[in-house]
């Protein structure tokens, strides 16, 4: 009898731990949870004011574990086959690694290189062309895309609605009931908009906590000359639309920014892009047209070859020499940030990738 | 106790004073019922044939629009502004009849709002109600609203289906389809408690397509980006007016 009673005790208690063991690993694994204090919004030293500020976006742990989770669940795609992470690999600095123009459901392909995320926060607008006004709304593009994640909204909302892991997450979120667009594509902002990039070793060199080597030295040197005009420092972007001097791909006819205001003179420009990480977005330019940073800077240091609605300022750089090339993709590789790269904070808590 | 009765008629001055002054400024809820028509025909979707102004034929699928931030001013030149936004939906009952509540009393001569949506709130990201994105009224590639839709198939199209299909937004310039709208009344009109406040507005679908521009549906049969978007948006800027300004118990 006693050994009866004890057997049941026993696998209880099997039964217990087990189901403990899983419930902390679907939801709690401690390396993947966030407090309070992961998602205070610290301005890096130097950075100026964000223009997106989270004023009606409240950050909490709970709202930014729902967007995390929003971003890797391919549930939000037409087929639930493809996430917000298949193009937006955390290796990759959240761009997609190797390929030149996105691939979404059903192996379509895109018009546009997939862009890199990182100091979201610091766009004025978003995509190449800047046609996203809000980083709130920018999930609405890939989304409904058809040839990305194929999908409405409303359907969204409604596969959300009737999920009982989202209907617990939102409640966590939010302490009621609501499930909406707005809050979805709020909590993914939060997880975006989190995802700052500002301790590269060119961060650590100019806090003096680092050195560079004389080929980086030099290579910053050339940067600021001839680069950093558009590719400002410290976001490495000015914000601004310009012609980097490639040529129209007259496959894709893709007009850039002129696409948005319907000027002329926009024709052929698209969104000066941040730098950092560089070395891990590959391929580069609104189309990927050139995988490595050499075949970059091949293009800049040759301006017989700029399109003929280059910007003036390109005509800064000139010619430039295979040593001085290489300092410059030297000094390129220092905007990589590994702690950035590996941050847990972004990475699948449910380690599908 | 001289002062203390002093001090006690004062108080109740106050408080008669205070009370009446609550009676002035109460406020009332302003209904506004919209119609839409074709000319002088009531608007029917899908069934009944229009001719537009070069004698083309067509009908009507679909018919949405924005109203917002409705303004009202009194005779004294007084505004009142409110902070609404409206989808009036043809296919949809419920949104033709626009509720204001909070309208102070007074007598009113004119009425102002806008056919579309403020820069601002093109700008605010993540929605929720009339602006939630899920209405099918956004814009992802080149964030902003569609102010208004006019979707319809005519013989004289020479789209796939025979359809047209306008779809008007844009708040930036030199694209911008914002347009105010100001319309006076024939006689000024009292708001006041006792009787809640109906005024009729009509739009008019044909006005969509004319003046200045004629649209001839050969030509002309899809709008959807910012091409020809501000033709479109000179001609809505007309298509409104006040036609009864009534009470109903
Ligand atoms: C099929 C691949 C694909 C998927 C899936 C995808 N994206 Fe993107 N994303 C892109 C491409 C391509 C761009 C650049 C598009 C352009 O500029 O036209 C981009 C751009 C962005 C940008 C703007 C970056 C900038 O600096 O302007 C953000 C933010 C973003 N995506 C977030 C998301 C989120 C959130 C999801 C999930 C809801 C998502 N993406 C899903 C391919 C994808
Ligand atoms: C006139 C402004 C301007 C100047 C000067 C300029 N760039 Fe660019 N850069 C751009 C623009 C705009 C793009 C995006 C072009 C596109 O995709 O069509 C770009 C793209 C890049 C990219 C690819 C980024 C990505 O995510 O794909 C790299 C790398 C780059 N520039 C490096 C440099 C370097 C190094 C220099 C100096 C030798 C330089 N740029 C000078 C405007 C400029």
């Amino acid at each position: 009898m006693w050994v009866i009673k004890n057997k049941f005790v026993f696998i209880f208690s099997i039964l217990a731990v087990t189901l403990f063991v899983f419930n902390s690993f679907v939801d709690d694994n401690p390396y993947f949870k966030i407090t309070a204090k992961d998602v205070e919004l610290k301005i890096p030293q130097g950075f100026p004011k964000p223009f997106y500020t989270f004023k009606n976006n409240k950050l909490s742990a709970d709202v930014f574990m729902l967007g995390r989770k929003l971003f890797y669940d391919p549930l939000l795609s037409g087929d639930s086959t493809i996430s917000c992470a298949s193009c937006h690999q955390r290796i990759a600095a959240f761009g997609h690694i190797d390929h030149a123009l996105s691939h979404g459901i059903n192996g379509l392909i895109g018009k546009r290189n997939v862009s890199g995320l990182e100091n979201l926060i610091w766009k004025d607008t978003y995509m190449w062309d800047g046609g996203v006004n809000n980083l709130e709304v920018q999930p609405i593009n890939p989304i409904t895309n058809p040839v990305e994640m194929n999908e409405t909204l409303e359907h969204d909302v409604y596969k959300l609605k009737h999920n009982k892991q989202y209907v617990m997450l939102f409640n966590k979120a939010y302490h009621d009931t609501i499930i909406n667009s707005e809050r979805m594509l709020k909590a993914l902002t939060q997880f975006t908009g989190l995802m700052i990039s500002a301790n590269s070793r060119y961060d650590k060199y100019m806090a003096g906590k680092d050195t560079f080597s004389n080929a980086e030295k030099n290579g910053l040197v050339i940067f600021r000359m001839k680069c950093a005009n558009c590719h400002k420092e410290p976001l490495f972007t000015d914000n601004t639309y310009r012609n980097n001097g490639i040529k129209p791909d007259t496959a894709l006819r893709d007009l850039g920014r002129a696409a948005i205001t319907g000027t002329d003179r926009d024709v052929n420009t698209f969104k000066v892009p941040g730098l950092r990480n560089i070395e891990r977005t590959y391929p580069y330019m609104h189309d990927g047209r050139f995988r490595n940073l050499k075949q970059v800077m091949d293009h800049y240091a040759n301006p017989e070859d700029y399109d003929t609605g280059a910007d003036l300022s390109l005509h800064k750089i000139g010619k430039l020499s295979e040593k001085e090339k290489s300092e410059v993709i030297a000094f390129l590789k220092t905007l990589t940030d590994t702690e950035f790269l590996y941050d847990k904070r972004f990475m699948d808590p449910d380690m599908r990738q | 106790m001289k002062k203390i009765l002093l001090l006690s008629s004062f108080m109740a001055i106050l408080w008669v004073a205070m009370s009446f002054s609550v009676c002035k400024t109460s406020k009332e809820k302003l209904m506004i019922d919209v119609y839409n028509f074709v000319g002088d025909d009531m608007l029917r979707l899908d069934t009944v044939t229009y001719k537009n102004e070069l004698g083309q034929s067509f009908t009507v699928t679909n018919f949405k629009y924005y109203i917002s931030n409705i303004t009202l001013k009194n005779t004294n030149g007084k505004e009142y502004k409110t902070n609404t936004y409206f989808l009036v939906d043809e296919a949809d009952a419920a949104s033709k009849e626009l509720t204001l509540n909070d309208i102070p009393d007074g007598t009113y001569s004119s009425v102002e709002f806008t056919l579309g949506i403020d820069s601002l709130h093109n700008c605010n990201g993540a929605q929720t109600g009339v602006l939630d994105p899920v209405n099918g009224m956004f814009w992802a590639w080149n964030s902003g609203y569609v102010f208004l839709k006019l979707e319809g198939k005519s013989p004289a199209s020479l789209s796939p289906g025979h359809i047209f299909e306008y779809h008007i937004g844009g708040y930036k310039s030199p694209n911008n389809c914002i347009r105010k709208i100001n319309l006076t009344f024939d006689h000024s009109f009292a708001v006041n408690e006792n009787e809640p406040n109906i005024w009729v507005l009509r739009a008019d679908v044909s006005e969509i397509l004319k003046t200045p521009e004629t649209i001839d549906f050969s030509k002309l049969s899809s709008v959807t980006d910012f091409h020809h978007a501000t033709e479109i948006a000179d001609n809505y800027k007309d298509m409104f007016d006040i036609t009864h300004v009534g009470y109903k118990k």
